[in-house]
């Protein structure tokens, strides 16, 4: 599904990934983990399209197509779903309407006809179940003085509504407690299939409790430097992001 | 300052090109007006309140001072109303007052809506009353130009203990497609007590030709009455247009109004709002929309002469290409208005580097016991809201207009009207989603 070459971007002159590789399968899910600054956010930013960064070699496919050529509304409408670290707040749009116009935008992209609005009410019902998230709070300004776990709820209700083919949740786990992490993560796995993927980027091994991944890929100053399977969590739980740096480290000198 | 030299031989040019027009009514205070202006000239770069926005220098360039009032081809006014608002209909065309296009649909025994110079023969002692009273001709070059030369007016009455459902629009048109249009006139409205009225005036403007229009508007909202006054700005490329406007409050009286101004080469607004009663409440809004060469000005005061009233003032505006926005926003709270409530704010987007926006509040506060703040703000695009909604599959235009819509939406909040709420919106969301 996901190809990604020696992908390299930097931001502002720093080059922060310095040569990615990752493939992503249907059916799969893959945790990139690392350290701070490590360049996992920027993974997230360059595959959604944020136009800061810059790509300076390198190539990723997705589906068939050059992922980086298209925008990000056109990613989007490919089945690319990228759930924010830190949601925008957009006083005087509500969570209902820029819903309608996202899902009849990216059906009109895919060449299907719009939802008329009984059954995009339908859907929302069925949707606002999933993510176990209050009618009231969407129709209020998209994220406005939601609170952390209500933000991030929003987005896994944005990412159901939607239906990605690839979701991509990037510190999705950052300023929740657990019973909202619980939640937020129940949406997640219900949204999971056969033909959909997940990629989550996580600092803490505390998500892949709930969110349990196929693979685990170590990033470490913009390379993936360790892959594994979801035990490998666990170990760097146990030994520390340190444990890493100084593998590396000895088979440097070695 | 203001001690500017005056342009004498311009100044002979723009007084003969009134000559020979009919000037009934008013006649004292036309020729004081002449005088303050032959005094004061048009504006120049020098005169302080016209700093950023070069009206006189305008007019002087563009202008010819030769004809006033030029015939109209104008045969239907149709495509110039307000779809879907039901409304008694007043039409001024190049200036002049048209008992032709007019139709007032409202109840005489409730409302006058006349022509103001037949207000001067039919109505004596009320226009008497009130005419002149709140604008003064000594400071102001328009002013005093509009009061000494002004063609044709609307004159509105609202008797005692009347509430007016349907508003009163008042659509200027001026028709410069065979030569330019010099376009003096007035308003004059009293809402009498506990009476209530909504007034809305549009300007359009067609051709080529420069149109300048300079109107003067005074209005009287009693004890307990209450006002809702809207304006849209709609005009063509090639309009000057200067409003003055003076809205005086007497006590436990509501007024809400809304400025929309989207076209024209050079607007200029002077809104004042006197607060002359205690237990007032007043909203003021605005909305700037602009783009290419065009430059809107928005002078604001409020006068707070009396205890315990609130206002509240809220203009936002939008500029894109060249355009020049200029917000002015004056707080007056006098020595007795203890307990006054004034709030204003002013908030922009610039949406080129060539667009440009001067903002000043200006707050003058005698009194000890009040509640005022003032903010102004301007920026771009929110970036990062814009790619959240690209990254939801909303392409780069509609998420744009959308942000844009959201950020102007709240200035309609005075608008009570159901129906010309929703005609407004509609015309900022087309014009939002036609790319500005």
């Amino acid at each position: 599904m996901l190809q990604i070459k020696n992908l390299q971007a930097s931001i502002e002159g720093k080059q922060i990934l310095n040569g990615i590789d990752l493939q992503v399968n249907a059916g799969e899910v893959h945790a990139i983990m690392g350290p701070n600054g490590s360049g996992k956010s920027t993974l997230a930013s360059v595959l959604a399209g944020r136009e800061e960064y810059e790509v300076t070699g390198g190539e990723v496919e997705f589906l068939g197509k050059n992922l980086l050529e298209l925008e990000p509304d056109q990613r989007a409408g490919e089945g690319i779903f990228l759930a924010f670290q830190y949601p925008v707040e957009i006083p005087g749009v509500s969570t209902v309407n820029f819903m309608k116009t996202a899902v009849n935008k990216i059906r009109a992209y895919r060449g299907q006809n719009a939802l008329d609005a009984v059954a995009f009410l339908q859907l929302m019902k069925e949707k606002m179940k999933l993510v176990e998230i209050d009618q009231a709070l969407l129709s209020r300004s998209l994220n406005e003085g939601f609170s952390g776990g209500e933000k991030k709820r929003n987005e896994i209700f944005q990412m159901a509504m939607l239906e990605p083919t690839l979701s991509i949740l990037d510190e999705t786990d950052s300023g929740l407690d657990i019973d909202a992490l619980r939640i937020v993560a129940n949406g997640v796995n219900k949204l999971r299939n056969k033909n959909n993927a997940t990629i989550v980027v996580t600092h803490y091994q505390r998500l892949l409790d709930y969110i349990v991944p196929d693979f685990v890929h170590v990033l470490y100053k913009g390379r993936i430097v360790k892959s594994g399977g979801k035990e490998l969590a666990k170990e760097l739980e146990a030994k520390g992001y340190d444990w890493i740096k100084s593998q590396l480290a000895d088979s440097v000198i070695s | 300052m203001g001690n500017t030299a005056v342009d004498i031989d311009l100044n002979k040019e723009i007084v003969s090109s009134f000559s020979g027009q009919d000037f009934s009514g008013a006649i004292d205070s036309r020729e004081l007006a002449l005088m303050h202006f032959q005094k004061l000239g048009l504006p120049t770069n020098k005169s302080e309140e016209y700093r950023f926005t070069p009206i006189g220098k305008n007019l002087s360039k563009n202008f010819t001072w030769k004809t006033v009032s030029t015939e109209s081809t104008i045969g239907s006014i149709e495509p110039f109303l307000m779809e879907g608002v039901e409304a008694s209909v007043v039409v001024l065309v190049n200036g002049i007052y048209s008992s032709k296009l007019s139709h007032i649909k409202h109840d005489k025994n409730e409302i006058t809506v006349m022509s103001l110079t037949d207000a001067f023969k039919t109505h004596e002692a009320i226009v008497a009353q009130y005419f002149g009273k709140n604008l003064p001709t000594e400071s102001d070059s328009f002013v005093a130009m509009n009061s000494a030369f002004w063609q044709s007016g609307v004159f509105i009455h609202v008797k005692e203990n009347t509430n007016v459902e349907k508003p009163v629009l008042i659509l200027h048109v001026n028709d410069a497609q065979n030569a330019q249009v010099n376009s003096q006139t007035r308003l004059l409205a009293i809402v009498e007590k506990n009476s209530s009225l909504s007034v809305i005036e549009k300007f359009e403007s067609v051709g080529d030709n420069y149109v300048f229009h300079n109107f003067c508007e005074e209005i009287a909202v009693k004890e307990n009455a209450r006002l809702e006054y809207c304006k849209v700005q709609n005009d063509a490329g090639k309009s000057i247009q200067v409003a003055n406007t003076v809205i005086h409050q007497s006590a436990t009286s509501k007024v809400d109004t809304f400025t929309l101004t989207l076209d024209g080469e050079m607007v200029r607004n002077n809104l004042t709002i006197v607060i002359d009663g205690e237990n007032c409440e007043s909203h003021f809004h605005g909305l700037y929309l602009l783009k290419g060469n065009t430059l809107a000005d928005n002078h604001t005061v409020v006068d707070h002469k009396k205890p315990n009233s609130f206002s509240n003032e809220l203009y936002k505006g939008i500029m894109d290409g060249n355009a020049k926005g200029v917000f002015n926003g004056k707080i007056f709270v006098r020595p007795h208005a203890q307990k006054t409530n004034a709030f204003q704010s002013n908030r922009n987007i610039l949406l080129s580097d060539s667009a440009t926006v001067n903002t000043k509040p200006q707050l003058e506060i005698w009194a000890d016991d009040v509640k005022c703040s003032h903010g102004c703000t301007s920026g771009q695009l929110d970036e990062e809201a814009l790619f959240y909604l690209r990254s939801r599959g909303i392409p780069a235009d509609t998420a744009k207009a959308m942000l844009l819509y959201a950020f102007a939406l709240d200035v309609l909040a005075p608008v009570k009207n159901e129906s010309l709420k929703t005609y407004l919106d509609k015309l900022i969301s087309d014009r939002l989603h036609k790319n500005f």
